[in-house]
């Protein structure tokens, strides 16, 4: 059997598949149907310094192969995450990968000098959540911000640092160098596309946030392009992401550009995805006699 | 094995109404173990979310929903034949906590009458139900909820069967008399019966809906405002914390 092992930033992930961050949480409710190792890695959900209560509801719409979403970083605070989540997490023999978001440049380095001195594995910065009215993707916006915060970050950061990048921007590739620059030891792309849903009855949006971060298989495509120009635009490593629902999706995204993928709207239709993912990369790479997963990075024909 | 992710067989299917089937699941490991006030989360083919779906009763190795078409997703469900592999996710949710010796009424008002079934099954025959109805055309097993043995009273909002009017009519005249209130329905009613429930001064628990994503608790989507004791708002969760909420914690 081929050997599904990648390496990230000197980080050791069993296969190359992550959870995405905020569609698990922090793994106990899919960690009652199988162990969280058939992750490569866990993205753990967005964690701010102090605890926040989310987005007023509606917070879901259904879009066509697709998703929008404005949960809006509901999450316990840095303290539980570190005190109550983590040591569980570090049991549960995958990479742990922080997800670290706020408000202000002050709050990304602070939460990210607290996550440096954990058992973190690696810390993914999110300055992409569409959904937030301070911060997140305020950050993520122009390749200017992404190097200004990246740099601060950088100098509280004793992790190998991922900064997840949005789509949400005009050339992705300037963001992902601008990070690359700045001191990232990774790159993840793509967040969710902000979109929005009008009930035609009530002539009011779905989603009681206006407009929600768009995910599943509708984006699969934009972010394989993106992912595809980034990989060629940088030379750390590229985390694929964005609708990947099949282990043919996998395999393509690989293709693409990607050194790992992410996976995580497509855990609410199939929560056994993960393990119908690596044992379809397995059957790819033992028909092509590939011997590690890693020689399909990047490997797509365009002449 | 709290949920898990299975395939059932469709052995029956009925149309309750023009809008409204039931289907008779097959799965005995998932049957075994579903409460009342549970629920699935139901896989529709070419669709990204599932859709949650109650219980509406449980028999041997059969799991029983009733839902209603609300819009593609169920319409595509409703077209599922007899013999068709259907997927769950189950049982999800904290269901209802029957006290077995307390006189107990159970409300539901349209799609919310379903799951109230199953509740109605585990109580004494001193308990009571109360079905409420758009009209005659939306009544809806009425045979199954007379078997329970529990008084029946049906309501219909314009009188075409039944009592002429909301559930909350029939509730005013019997509620000194009854120990504790459970209710699914929409919103509206189910706050109607919250503020009479708390002026008779009777705990009240009620199933509440949410548009949801992961159906187990991960994904933070199906948001609900609770009050907490300080008198702050805080944002639970329809899928893990509920569906089951104590009214009196329920930001209405």
């Amino acid at each position: 059997m081929a050997d599904l092992s990648v390496n990230i930033a000197g980080v050791e992930f069993s296969n190359p598949i992550i959870a995405a961050s905020g569609t698990i949480g922090f793994g106990h409710e899919y960690g009652e149907l199988y162990p969280l190792s058939v992750f490569g890695g866990i993205s753990c959900k967005g964690t701010t310094l102090e605890e926040r209560l989310g987005n007023p509801p509606p917070r879901i719409a259904e879009t066509s192969m697709g998703m929008l979403n404005a949960v809006g970083l509901q999450n316990p605070g840095a303290e539980h995450f570190i005190n109550v989540e983590l040591p569980w997490l570090k049991k549960q023999n995958t990479v742990i990968i922080a997800n670290a978001a706020g408000s202000t440049e002050n709050d990304y380095c602070k939460i990210t000098e607290l996550l440096s001195d954990t058992d973190v594995d690696m810390i993914e910065l999110n300055i992409s959540c569409p959904n937030v009215k301070a911060g997140g993707a305020q950050f993520g916006k122009s390749p200017q911000s992404v190097e200004k915060i990246t740099s601060a970050v950088r100098k509280y950061c004793k992790k190998p640092l991922i900064i997840k990048l949005s789509p949400n921007v005009s050339d992705i590739t300037e963001v992902a160098r601008a990070a690359e620059c700045a001191g990232a030891d990774a790159v993840s792309l793509i967040n969710t596309l902000t979109g929005m849903r009008i009930d035609i009855n009530t002539r009011r949006p779905i989603i009681k946030n206006v407009t929600g971060g768009m995910s599943g298989p509708a984006v699969f495509p934009v972010a394989v392009r993106m992912v595809y120009q980034v990989k060629k635009a940088v030379k750390i490593p590229v985390i694929g992401l964005g609708g990947i629902s099949t282990w043919q999706d996998a395999v393509e995204m690989m293709m693409a550009g990607a050194d790992a993928i992410q996976i995580g709207t497509v855990l609410f239709t199939d929560p056994y995805a993960p393990i119908k993912i690596s044992e379809g990369l397995h059957g790819w790479l033992d028909t092509h006699e590939m011997k590690s997963v890693t020689e399909l990075t990047g490997t797509v024909i365009t002449d | 094995m709290k949920f898990d992710v299975q395939d059932c067989t469709l052995v029956g299917k009925y149309r309750l109404t023009p809008t409204i089937y039931d289907f008779r699941l097959k799965n005995s490991q998932l049957a075994e173990i579903t409460k009342p006030g549970q629920f699935t989360h139901v896989l529709i083919p070419g669709k990204t979310l599932r859709r949650p779906v109650s219980v509406c009763d449980v028999e041997g190795d059969i799991i029983r929903i009733v839902f209603e078409i609300r819009g593609d997703g169920t319409r595509i469900l409703s077209e599922c034949e007899v013999g068709s592999v259907i997927n769950i996710i189950a049982p999800l949710g904290n269901g209802f906590n029957i006290p077995k010796d307390k006189k107990t009424v159970f409300i539901g008002g349209g799609i919310g009458v379903p799951p109230m079934l199953y509740c109605a099954e585990q109580a004494g025959s001193n308990s009571v139900v109360i079905n409420g109805f758009r009209d005659k055309s939306a009544v809806i097993l009425s045979e199954d909820f007379k078997k329970t043995g529990c008084r029946l009273i049906e309501t219909t909002d314009n009188g075409t069967y039944g009592i002429n009017g909301f559930v909350t009519d029939p509730l005013k005249e019997i509620i000194d008399d009854i120990d504790v209130i459970f209710a699914c329905g929409p919103t509206p009613m189910l706050k109607n019966i919250s503020i009479l429930a708390k002026a008779h001064n009777k705990p009240c628990f009620v199933s509440l809906e949410q548009r949801m994503a992961c159906g187990i608790g991960a994904c933070l989507g199906c948001a609900v405002g609770i009050k907490k004791s300080d008198g702050s708002i805080t944002y639970k969760h329809v899928c893990k914390d509920g569906p089951v909420f104590n009214s009196e914690e329920v930001d209405w």
